[in-house]
This record gives structure tokens, C-alpha cells and sequence, in this order.
């Protein structure tokens, strides 16, 4: 499934991909007119909408496909990169954009395209935003905390509507239409106002107007069918499916216990059962987390931002209720996840805690007699000094009421273990202006 | 248009026809790369590129610069920057095609040559700036971010439009 894993076609060919890419934006923006400074400028004296109808067409003819691509199951949208959200260095930026727009009558894609076509005034700006951009290097540490203030990660507009991505292509798509309309007012009513010089371009009328219907019947289209769920993504994912089906992503306890020993891994893991269930028994360091709020930005951001060197274990009291959990996460983009196999029971069952405090009957799960928190050694397995440890025991209560204490002393075997934690580097192609 | 060199350019295509197929460019990059389109990403790795053969070891001192050229890294070998090279490659084409390849200067009828050079400058230096603030141009942040639909590019947006419009009166004998 789309986008290439660029990593996989060596670099000449990456090259040569890169420039093919920037050949047809090249070419394009000149054949309408943006190596002609005019045309831009007039965009701000409502002479010459050119920049705001070519833009906004390309932007939306762009989503439509983007979200089509995803929603029929050809591009995989958690490798795409979606711009994170800087709020306040973007305002900013664009507002200083906007002021060097007027002033020096390009942005820096128009610009390049005008210096190949020979305008001396766009080799000007293009020596200025040279300039600019290593000032910008110079001093970024003066202000940097405005400059990563207002981070919120990829933050996209569905889901700040909190509406699914359907409606809000439909809308941007509508909005977009209205848009265009009132450009064509108003260059209609400014017409004879017309930019001095700046060649007019070829109207298409019938185009347009096809165009626009096309191109909001497969918005609507789009809408109707959905974006995936995490169980049709992973149906869609020929890797990530082959990986299951192997069992590739379950891990066996003994490597987890193995992994947490590691001083170069940061390892994280994620308890999936109910509240009463956690505190009666979880691992050294688990964090409880619903299904629900898993996939909540807040929570999710973390996951998808975490240091390469990050194992995230996902333990359920027995295996399914983890493995959709890991579902969502790894077709959300979150790398190096893996399931506890079996789940808490199984883990119990190779770290068992003393019968008076749990045991375990034929066919069913660990009952607990009270909670323990990660209080006991089979929390922890990784410490050879818990090994040794005192537990009370309400079963047999002192005639004081105090629970009796029993000294026990645990040995767990090294239990051999298939290896299939593999980290993986999150390979995402910045854009060109990443 | 008296006193100007007869032309046979060809005329500019419709702007909806250009945006679509601009739109289908942005789309294949996305679909083959994961990633849209940009300009001055590269423009920043030019940038610090000279700088790197001029003041090397300037360039390993100053953090932002050096995560770019620091040491050995070359600034050069970059994705931004092949599109870069495709970007100019295609204009040239294109330009040739349309007979628009040409040696001059474009401005507003009341501005002399010198003045839009000096305005191109500086409008430029306040673009290069304000890009890198923003985290990308009107290519990078409004075009690739604004069809994956992420807040901060359509806000982005927004702020360009609204800050071109504001200044457009004080500049309008530039232009008119």
C-alpha cells in the first residue's frame, strides 16, 4: 500500500523521484501564470484571483484524492505526513508572510519558478529569502520558546470539529466552491481595473463547471464510504497482517521481563483491564488505559511521538482484548508495539504469586484475595533481589487480627524465548519544507 | 502596450485547469512519498549550504544550522533539495514551451526597475524569515498541510491572506 518506504529504493532513484516531483510543481505553476509577479500581486487588489483559485482547486483536489485514496484502500495515511500543529510561530510566520507577499510579489515555489524563466525581480526575492532564512538560523535562539509554543502535534481539522474526515472534506470542498464564486464576482466587477500588463489567462467554462461537480459528487462519495477502521486497516496492511499472522507481534513474558532489564530501552506498558482488576495485580510501572481513550489525541500522541528506543507492551487479561487495543495503535502509526502473549494469566502462570494470595482454577482467570498493586515479586520479575520477599495472608489471620506473615522465596527458571521484539525506525517524509 | 517587445507568449491555462493539476502533482507526491510538495526547506539548505563553505565552523556552532550541515552532514543531499532543482527544471520547461523565457524585470507600471529589485529583496528576506518560522511556505505549510487538513496550516493560511490584505493598501503604488 502507498506511500513508497522510500528507505527500500536506494537513493539515486529517491533523487530522481524527489525531482520528477518538483518538475511537475515547477511546470505547472508556470503554466498558470505564478512566475509573473503581477498576476500575483493583483490577487491582493481583487484584480486577479489566480493565486487564491489555483491554490484552493489544489488543495482540495489534492484532499479529495488523499482521502479517496485512503478510504478504497490504496495509501495508508499514518505514513503521510500531516504537518504538525505549531499554532502560534505559524500565525506569526504567515503574518510576516504575508507583508513580504505584498512587498516582494512572490512566496519562495512561485519565486524559484520565476528565476527559471529569467525575471530578474524574482531572482531578487529569491537572494532575499536566502537571506532571510539564514537570519531566521541565526537567531532562532532567541526566541525559542515562541518558536515551540503552541505545539499540538498532528492535529487535523476533524479533529479539532471532533466530526469524522467525510463531512469535513465535504465542507472544505463546499466552502471552496463558494469561494470561487465570489472571486468570480468580484473579478468581474473589477475588471476593467485589470493589472496592467499581467496577461489574463484561457477561461474554460465548461471545465469548471464539470470540474466542480466531479469533484464534489466524490467528496460526497468519500464521505459515504468512510475512512477505514483499525480492523480494515490492518486487513489492507500485507506486512502488518503477514507479521500477526506469524505471531510475530506476541511476545512471550520471559522476553518482556528480558527487555525491561535493558538500560538502552525505554519500555512502556499498557494494562488494558478494568480498574479492580489493576489494582489487584499489574506489572512494575503498567499504565491502566481503556480501550475508549487509547485512541484519544492526548493519549495517542505520546505513542506516536515516542523516542525510537521505545518498547510498548500491551498486556489484556487474556490475548484479544490487548491485540485490538494493539490493532488501533499500530495502524494509527505507533511502531514497536507488541502484545504480551497470553496475557496476565499467562503471565501468572510462568510468575506465579503464592497461592495464598491467588490462585487460579481449571478454565478460568486469576482470582485475587486482595489487591497487591505491583507489590509482588511477579510484578517485577527483572529484580533478582525481590526474589526473596514477606507476604501477608488474609487466609490465616492472626488472633490479634493482624494478617499472618509468611516468609517465601520464589525461583523462576530463564524460561527460553523466540525473540520477536524488532526495533523500528517511524520513517516519515517531511514535505519540503520539513 | 506600446514600448514593450511584441510578444508571442502563449496565454496562461484556466487557474481552475493549473489548481487541478497543480492538486494532482500534490496528490502523486503525497501518494508516492508520504510527503507534499515545498520550497523553502531547500531554500533554508542552500542557505546554510553557502554558509557552510564560508564559515564552516560558524555552522557547527549555531544548533539550528548545525542540524542541517554540522560536521560532515552535507546539506545538500536532501529530498527538499532535488525538488528543488525539479522545481526549476519544470519552470524552465514549461517557460520555454510558452515562449516566457526572457531576461527582464516584472513590476507594477509605476515602479522603476531598481525599486522592485529592492522591494523584491527585502520582500524576499521577510518570506525566507517568516517561513522558517511558520515551519514552511505557501508551499509547504498551505498547499501540502492545508490537503491533509491540519489546523495549523489552514490557520497559517489564513494569517497570509489576512496580513497580504491588511499591508495591500499601504503598498498599493507598487503594484497599481
Amino acid at each position: 500500500m502507498a506511500p513508497l518506504d522510500l528507505s527500500t529504493v536506494g537513493a539515486l532513484p529517491a533523487a530522481l523521484l524527489f525531482g520528477l516531483i518538483g518538475f511537475g510543481f515547477g511546470f505547472v505553476l508556470e503554466m498558470t501564470g505564478f512566475g509573473d509577479t503581477r498576476k500575483l500581486a493583483a490577487q491582493f487588489y481583487f484584480k486577479d484571483m489566480t493565486v487564491l483559485k489555483t491554490m484552493f482547486t489544489a488543495i482540495v483536489v489534492a484532499a479529495v484524492l488523499i482521502f479517496a485514496a485512503s478510504s478504497f484502500g490504496l495509501l495508508d495515511l499514518s505514513r503521510v505526513w500531516v504537518n504538525p500543529t505549531h499554532l502560534w510561530p505559524g500565525i506569526a510566520g504567515g503574518l510576516i508572510m504575508g507583508v513580504g507577499f505584498v512587498v516582494g510579489g512572490f512566496c519562495p515555489g512561485t519565486s524559484l519558478v520565476a528565476v527559471a524563466t529569467g525575471k530578474l525581480d524574482g531572482m531578487a526575492f529569491v537572494a532575499g529569502a536566502l537571506v532571510g532564512v539564514g537570519l531566521f538560523g541565526e537567531t532562532v535562539s532567541q526566541i525559542q520558546p515562541f518558536f515551540l509554543s503552541g505545539d499540538l502535534g498532528r492535529f487535523t481539522l476533524p479533529d479539532w470539529l471532533g466530526l469524522p474526515t467525510g463531512p469535513v472534506l465535504v465542507l472544505v470542498v463546499a466552502m471552496a466552491l463558494l469561494l470561487f464564486v465570489g472571486a468570480e464576482v468580484l473579478e468581474r466587477r473589477n475588471r476593467n481595473a485589470a493589472v496592467a500588463d499581467a496577461p489574463k489567462a484561457r477561461a474554460l467554462p465548461r471545465f469548471r463547471r464539470g470540474g466542480a461537480a466531479v469533484l464534489a459528487l466524490v467528496a460526497l462519495l468519500v464521505a459515504i464510504h468512510g475512512q477505514p477502521d483499525a480492523a480494515t486497516r490492518l486487513a489492507r496492511n500485507a506486512k502488518l497482517g503477514r507479521l500477526v499472522a506469524e505471531r510475530g507481534i506476541f511476545v512471550d513474558p520471559a522476553e518482556v521481563v528480558a527487555l525491561r532489564k535493558d538500560l538502552a530501552l525505554h519500555v512502556e506498558i499498557l494494562d488494558l483491564r478494568d480498574e479492580s482488576a489493576f489494582n489487584l495485580f499489574h506489572l512494575a510501572r503498567a499504565g491502566r488505559v481503556d480501550e475508549r481513550q487509547l485512541v484519544e489525541r492526548t493519549f495517542l500522541r505520546p505513542l506516536q511521538e515516542a523516542e525510537p528506543n521505545t518498547v510498548i507492551f500491551l498486556v489484556g487479561q487474556d490475548e484479544p482484548q490487548a491485540f485490538s487495543a494493539w490493532r488501533e495503535l499500530r495502524t494509527r502509526g505507533v511502531v514497536n508495539t507488541y502484545v504480551i502473549e497470553g496475557g496476565m494469566d499467562h503471565w501468572l502462570d510462568r510468575y506465579p504469586v503464592p497461592s495464598c494470595v491467588a490462585t487460579r482454577a481449571a478454565g478460568k482467570s486469576w482470582s485475587f484475595r486482595y489487591a497487591t498493586g505491583e507489590s509482588l515479586p511477579s510484578a517485577a520479575p527483572e529484580l533478582a533481589a525481590s526474589r526473596r520477599f514477606k507476604v501477608p495472608c488474609s487466609d490465616a489471620p492472626a488472633r490479634d487480627g493482624s494478617p499472618k506473615t509468611t516468609e517465601h522465596e520464589i525461583r523462576w527458571p530463564d524460561y527460553p524465548f523466540t525473540k520477536h521484539v524488532k526495533l523500528q525506525l517511524k520513517t516519515l517524509v517531511k514535505g519540503g519544507c520539513g | 502596450m506600446a514600448g514593450h517587445t511584441p510578444t508571442a507568449t502563449r496565454r496562461f491555462i484556466d487557474p481552475y485547469l493549473g489548481g487541478a493539476l497543480l492538486g494532482l502533482v500534490l496528490f502523486l507526491a503525497f501518494f508516492v512519498t508520504g510527503g507534499g510538495l515545498g520550497a523553502s526547506a531547500a531554500l533554508s539548505r542552500v542557505s546554510v549550504g553557502v554558509l557552510d563553505v564560508a564559515a564552516p565552523a560558524h555552522v557547527d556552532r549555531v544548533g539550528y544550522l548545525a542540524e542541517l550541515a554540522g560536521g560532515q552532514r552535507s546539506p545538500w543531499a536532501h529530498s527538499s533539495v532535488y525538488m528543488l532543482v525539479g522545481t526549476l527544471v519544470g519552470g524552465l520547461a514549461s517557460g520555454l514551451l510558452n515562449r516566457r523565457v526572457r531576461f527582464e524585470t516584472l513590476r507594477g507600471p509605476k515602479v522603476s526597475v531598481r525599486a522592485r529589485w529592492a522591494f523584491a529583496l527585502v520582500g524576499g528576506a521577510l518570506m525566507g524569515y517568516g517561513a522558517r518560522l511558520a515551519r514552511g511556505c505557501t508551499s509547504g505549510q498551505a498547499l501540502s498541510g492545508g490537503a491533509v487538513l491540519s489546523v495549523g496550516s489552514w490557520a497559517f493560511m489564513l494569517a497570509i491572506f489576512a496580513a497580504g490584505y491588511a499591508v495591500a493598501w499601504t503598498f498599493r503604488k507598487l503594484w497599481n
